[in-house]
This record gives C-alpha cells, structure tokens and sequence, in this order.
C-alpha cells in the first residue's frame, strides 16, 4: 500500500510539471541522445588523415575482410530468411502451451554475452561432442572457417529476424488468410498469394535487421574464427598492433559501407504513400 | 439470428471449418465433412467487414478462389463479369479495396464468394456495417441473387427484420444454444420463448396469471393456442396488433378495455403509446394521423383492443 501512494505521490508530483517544462525535457532528452550517438561516429569519420584514408582504401587486406564481413552477414540473413520465417509465421499466429517460453530462448541469443556465444558454438560442433562428430564426418569444421562465422551470425542474427517478422505478420489480420482458405486455396497458396505480397518489406526490414546485427559482431568470432578475419576483427588487431591511426580509417570505411547499404535497404522496404 | 455474442460469428467460422469444434460433427446433405480443411468444403465465407485482399484489384479478388474450384479462366471472367453487373459493381474492376465504400466492399465480397459456384455461402451480419439507406438495396441484391444462383444461403444476424425478408427458414441462437428452429413465418408468429418473442418484436409480455385484468383474454389466448392452461408461462402481443381508440369502438373480433396513455415514444418513422390498462403497462403502436388529430394524448383514456388471436401464449418450458 505503502508503495503505491509513493509512486501516485510521485506521479502526481510530475504532472504537476507545467508544460514549457514537459516539452523541454522531451527535447533536451532527445537531442542528447542524439548527441551521444551522433558525436562519436561523427569524430570517427571525421578523425583519420586523408592520406591514410586513401590508403586503406587501396589496402587489399582492409578491402578483403570488408567484403567478407558483408558476405557473411548477407549469409545469415539469407539463412535467416528461410528458416526463420516459418518460425515467425507459428509465433505469430499459434497459441500453443509454452509458448511464453519459446518466445524467451528466441531472445536469449541477444543476452549471453558474446564470448560465450562462440565457445558454446565451438564445443557443440567440437570433437568431443556426437553433434560435432557428425558434422566432421561431412566435413564441416567451424573453427577458423568462414562457415564458422556464418553460424555464429545466425546464431546472433536471428532473434532480430524472427521478432520483426513476427511483428509484421501479426499486423496482418489473419481474416484474410481465412477467407483465402474458404475460397479454397490451401496454406501453401495462401502463403505465396496473400500473405508474403502484403509482409515481404517485413521480411525485408527483418533481414537489414539481423544483418545489422551481424556485421557488428565481434566477441563470438574472435573466439570461433579470428582468421579470415572480418572487418571488427581486422580493426582490433590494427588497434593493438598500429594505434588509432592506422584502425580508424577501417572503421570509416566500415562505418559509410554500412550506411549506404542500410540506407538503400530502407528506401526499398518504404511502402509508397499511396499502398500505406 | 440472435443477439451479439450469442455466438454466431463462431457458429459460421466453425462451419467453414477454420475453427475446430471440440464435440459434435458437422454434417452437410447427410455426408460429415467435420475432418475436411475449408479449402475443400466449398463453402463461400462472407466476413462483416469484407476482408478484401489488399493486394489485389477488385476484379482479381473476385476471380480469386475460381483456380480452386474447376472453373477455367475464360469462364471464370465471363461469369465474374456477369456477377458485377447484378451487383453494379461493373466500373469498380480495377479500382483496389482501400477505395471503396462501404457498401462497393460488401458487394465485391459477396461477388468473391459466389464467382466460386460454392454449394453454400456463409454471410456474417452483411447488412449491420451499412447505413440504413443502403441495407434495403443490400437485401433485394442478396434476394436477386440466391434466385439466381443454386447456393444455399445462410445468414446470420442480429436483426431479425433481416431474417423476415431474406430466409424462408431460421433459427435463433441464444447464449450458444439455439433456442427454436423453423419457419421464418412461424418464428415470427410463435416463439417457444420470452426471448425469442422480444426478439422478434412482441414488446408486450407478461406472465399469464389468471389474475390479472386481462383473464378472459388470457383464457381465450391459451384456448387458442390449444394447450392446457395451469397458470403458468406469458402471453406475448405486438405492438402492432394493438387498436386504440378514445371510445369502445374496435372491431367485434377485439376486446376492448379501458386505459389511461402514459406516455408517447418516438420510434423511427412511427410512435409508440404506453398505456396503463387493467394494471399492466401496453405497448401500442399508432400512426401519425391518430397523433396529429389529438386523439391519443399522454394522461387521456383510451380503449384499448386487443384480439386473442393475436395475443401468443407461451408455455412455460419444463426444466
């Protein structure tokens, strides 16, 4: 009870807040954030020499794991693309007993902590374990391979597919896949007829989400598969080895990639004003 | 028909088969199709709010559904097109759900179900979305054409003015349970129950006791209704069978007893009188003349007429 009349108090105490002062912490809030994340990668972009930053440019090595790292993502996301929708179509409109607690272990790859990610990974797929086993009598290793690092992007990636997709089908009112299916067209056909032309930008967004997410992973491919080395991994070991100067210039290139792709994405996935 | 939440939408989706029952089966022209997915019980489903696909122009979600159903393209256009023209929907073809009216989104959905030549079409409550104007349209439209097709129609809805112009046959549907099954006609004439006879319009209802002012109408009520009379159950009248007038003057048919008007309602296009009469309140409904010429006023007596054949008496039902 006590608790209670504390927070009202607190409540009360709030919206007793006028408005000029309501609306300057809306602003002043937001333009902080904004701040805080804009003015680090703005230095960033602006830090390096432009002599330097020509040479990375020209750099094989920075050119290689730049496009390795594009590679891989896109990997996953595709990856994600095909396994994960299935999954978000269930999640979205099933109940099921459990269902509370598959929705959370689709979360937990976004909170064990990377490292850990890519030892779990590792001792699955390892020697000692009958999966590994079976994995290696078809040839496939994870440590230091670029399939190594794909797994671990899916791994880190899907969650973020899967929730957007869930989001964008339960948008869709499942009326019109009933009335698909009284008209008699069965799932598959109701699938590619009405429901994939009225949620592909969903899928869109979920793939430019995992894909985000992946290109930033670090943690768990150090530990899988520090060689080929993807972009992070590349600017860490320039770090510890060159300095700022010489890592930078990496992280600019990485950085304005990034940004380009994600912006075309975004630009795609936009529904025009006349379809919203 | 039945009120919202009896359970009509679940009754119609349970049919179509997109929701599972947890007993019982369903059965069409003798053959149980209780384990058949929706897409293979050609049943066309009619939803209250349309459900357009809005992906696809007008023309394309009516021809939607034809693919599956044996109908080949060329015929499948043909008879889609000959479907918009009874529906006056013809200029509409290439124009996309989100916009359309109200009543072109209902009328695109209709043709949708019924360009699939289904054995049945399901309609959830198509008149309640409509402004009233366009619901009289509606009904001549969903007349025309279950004369014109062979499909069964079967409709629900919580208005049971729909039921009387529409279906030969009916039921009504209370709290999940259906309450009486019949002819419309019969329905209408004689409900099994109070509910049912409130439904359908009978604003007068009381309990039959053999005391109160009305006993040798309620008598002759029973006799005619031809079941043995133990004090129990109600009588039902509508307000439109009631006759009023300032002296005794109502047809020999009717008994005429005293009353004083309480008060005049307003409905829609016609009045209602309460009358306090013999100690129960009436209903009665008047038109505008008696009103205008002064005749019915609040605090004047008035005779009030009422017939025994007109007057239903409900048994009480066992259990």
């Amino acid at each position: 009870m006590q608790q209670r009349s504390q927070t009202g108090a607190l409540l009360t105490g709030l919206r007793c807040l006028p408005d000029f002062a309501f609306r300057a912490w809306v602003l002043v809030s937001a333009g902080l954030v904004l701040l805080y994340i804009f003015g680090p990668l703005t230095h960033a972009l602006l830090a390096p020499e432009w002599s330097v930053f020509l040479e990375t440019l020209k750099d094989r090595e920075v050119l290689r794991s730049i496009g390795l790292s594009l590679y891989t993502s896109a990997m996953a996301a595709c990856i994600a693309l095909v396994f994960g929708t299935p999954l978000a179509y269930v999640l979205a409109r099933k109940q099921f007993y459990g269902k509370k607690l598959v929705e959370s272990i689709i979360d937990l790859p976004i909170m064990i902590p990377h490292p850990v990610v890519g030892i779990v990974l590792l001792s699955v797929a390892g020697r000692n374990h009958p999966f590994g086993e079976l994995l290696q009598s078809v040839g496939i290793t994870l440590m230091g391979t670029v399939t190594g690092i794909v797994a671990v992007l899916v791994f880190v990636g899907m969650p973020f597919f899967v929730n957007t997709v869930k989001a964008g089908i339960e948008g869709v009112p499942e009326r019109y896949e009933n009335v698909s299916r009284s008209l008699g067209a069965d799932r598959r056909a109701t699938f590619f007829r009405i429901l994939l032309p009225l949620t592909w930008r969903y899928l869109l967004v979920g793939m430019i989400m995992c894909m985000a997410r992946a290109l930033s992973e670090f943690g768990a491919i150090v530990i899988v598969a520090y060689h080929p080395m993807v972009a992070p991994v590349l600017m860490y070991e320039r770090f510890t080895a060159y300095g700022l100067t010489y890592s930078q210039p990496v992280a600019v290139l990485l950085i304005l990639v990034s940004l380009v792709f994600f912006l075309f994405l975004r630009v795609v996935s936009q529904p025009d004003r006349r379809q919203r | 028909m039945g009120p919202t939440g009896s359970g009509k939408t679940l009754l119609l989706e349970s049919l179509a088969g997109l929701v599972r029952p947890d007993s019982g089966t369903v059965v069409v022209d003798g053959r149980s199709i209780t384990a058949l997915p929706p897409e293979k019980r050609s049943m066309g489903l009619v939803y209250q709010d349309h459900a357009l696909f809005p992906n696809l122009s007008v023309f394309d979600n009516i021809v939607y559904g034809q693919r599956y159903h044996g109908i080949d393209r060329h015929e499948g256009k043909r008879y889609a097109v000959e479907l918009m023209d009874m529906l006056d929907i013809s200029a509409l073809a290439d124009r996309y759900p989100e916009n359309l009216s109200g009543g072109e989104k209902q009328r695109t959905a209709l043709a949708r179900a019924l360009a699939c030549k289904p054995a049945i079409v399901l309609l959830d409550e198509p008149l309640s979305s409509l402004d009233p104007q366009f619901r009289e349209g509606l009904r001549r439209n969903l007349k025309r054409l279950h004369e014109a097709t062979e499909a069964i129609f079967f409709m629900v809805t919580h208005d049971f003015v729909d039921a009387l112009s529409l279906a030969d046959r009916a039921a009504v549907i209370r709290e999940g349970k259906i309450e009486q099954i019949g002819d419309t006609a019969d329905i209408f004439h004689r409900p099994v129950t109070t509910f049912i006879a409130d439904f359908v319009g009978m604003k007068n209802i009381f309990p039959a006791t053999p005391d109160n002012g009305l006993r040798e109408l309620t008598h002759a009520a029973v006799r005619h209704r031809g079941v043995p009379f133990d004090g129990s159950g109600h009588i039902a009248l509508r307000p439109e069978d009631i006759s009023l007038a300032p002296d005794n003057t109502h047809p020999h048919t009717m008994a005429g007893l005293p009353g004083t008007v309480r008060t005049i309602v307003r409905e829609g296009f016609t009045w209602l009188a309460v009358v306090a009469c013999s100690g129960v309140e009436i209903v009665a409904r008047i038109d505008q003349r008696s009103l205008l010429n002064g005749v019915i006023q609040e605090g004047r007596t008035v005779y009030v007429g009422l017939d025994p054949e007109n007057m239903h008496y409900i048994p009480k039902l066992p259990g």
